[in-house]
């Protein structure tokens, strides 16, 4: 089971209070689909993903950043069990959207360098760190449930 | 995943905005990367201090920009332009290289928190292919 401090618990819930939900999911997304274009295998139905400006104004791509920030927001609700509450998920991805589990992490670093920007000085290295304890954890859990 | 000309060009410019601040980058990052990623404090264990924006984590922040104000400058050949940053690296200081990956990562959280308006996506690619390519020119004489 993962150990969470109380300045690490603090400072996740801190973070996604700050935030601007609707901004983040959409800005990280579409940084990874453009920093990482192979990633956008997997959203062949989103239609114009040609070039960045198509990405970052694409309504689909910003209707699934919310998607994924609610996913997070589970995982934030759960953190004493994150593993168990994204057991379904997990088994999505693997079996239904067949993601290279690979390409989580790359989602994860556009999630921290988005956040970074958002937070700017306030995002310590010890804020950092707590952060992308986080996002560890959500992506081993993603990652359980695949063969 | 060579470097286009538009990736280069994006480095350059995206470099003529942010070098004057490369002293600051440089010790945010590796104070992050010490933070973060804490297994990398084992090449550091003669330093006094680890701490972010200690003495010698300021100095050595400094030294590695000076080593990417360098790469920016041999951006056409960056493998034969650090043949001698390699050499150091893979024969004195043999820094395992997914330690690379990890500080470039590092540069470019700082490159986003000080420069949110620059830091594009688009200029976040080329910094980070930039930084893949200075990181494969660093362990060309590895093995």
């Amino acid at each position: 089971m993962v150990k969470w401090s109380d300045f690490e618990r603090a400072t996740i819930q801190d973070i996604f209070s700050k935030i601007d939900k609707d901004v983040v999911g959409q800005a990280a997304l579409s940084r990874c689909l453009i920093v990482y274009p192979w990633t956008q295998r997997y959203f062949g139905s989103f239609g114009n993903l040609y070039n960045a400006a198509a990405i970052t104004s694409n309504p689909k791509v910003a209707a699934h950043g919310k998607v994924v920030i609610g996913g997070l927001e589970k995982a934030l609700q759960n953190m004493d069990n994150i593993k168990q509450a994204y057991t379904d998920l997990s088994v999505l991805h693997s079996e239904k959207l067949q993601v290279d589990p690979d390409n989580f992490k790359l989602l994860a670093d556009c999630l921290t360098i988005v956040v970074a920007s958002n937070l700017g000085i306030s995002f310590t290295p010890e804020v950092q760190a707590a952060f992308q304890k986080f996002l560890d954890v959500v992506v081993a859990a993603l990652r359980k449930q695949y063969y | 995943m060579s470097l286009s000309a538009k990736d280069k060009a994006a480095v350059k410019a995206f470099w003529a905005k942010v070098s004057g601040q490369a002293d600051a980058i440089g010790s945010d990052a590796l104070s992050r990367m010490l933070v973060v990623y804490p297994q990398t404090k084992t090449y550091f264990a003669h330093w006094k201090d680890l701490s972010p924006g200690s003495a010698p984590v300021k100095k050595h922040g400094k030294t590695v920009m000076g080593g990417i104000a360098d790469a920016v400058g041999k951006i056409d050949d960056i493998s034969s332009g650090l043949l001698n940053l390699s050499e150091l690296h893979a024969f004195t200081l043999r820094v395992d290289p997914t330690n690379f990956k990890i500080l470039s990562h590092n540069i470019l959280v700082v490159m986003a928190i000080m420069f949110p308006q620059d830091f594009t996506p688009e200029v976040h690619v080329a910094l980070d292919k930039f930084l893949a390519a200075v990181s494969l020119a660093l362990s060309e004489k590895y093995r």
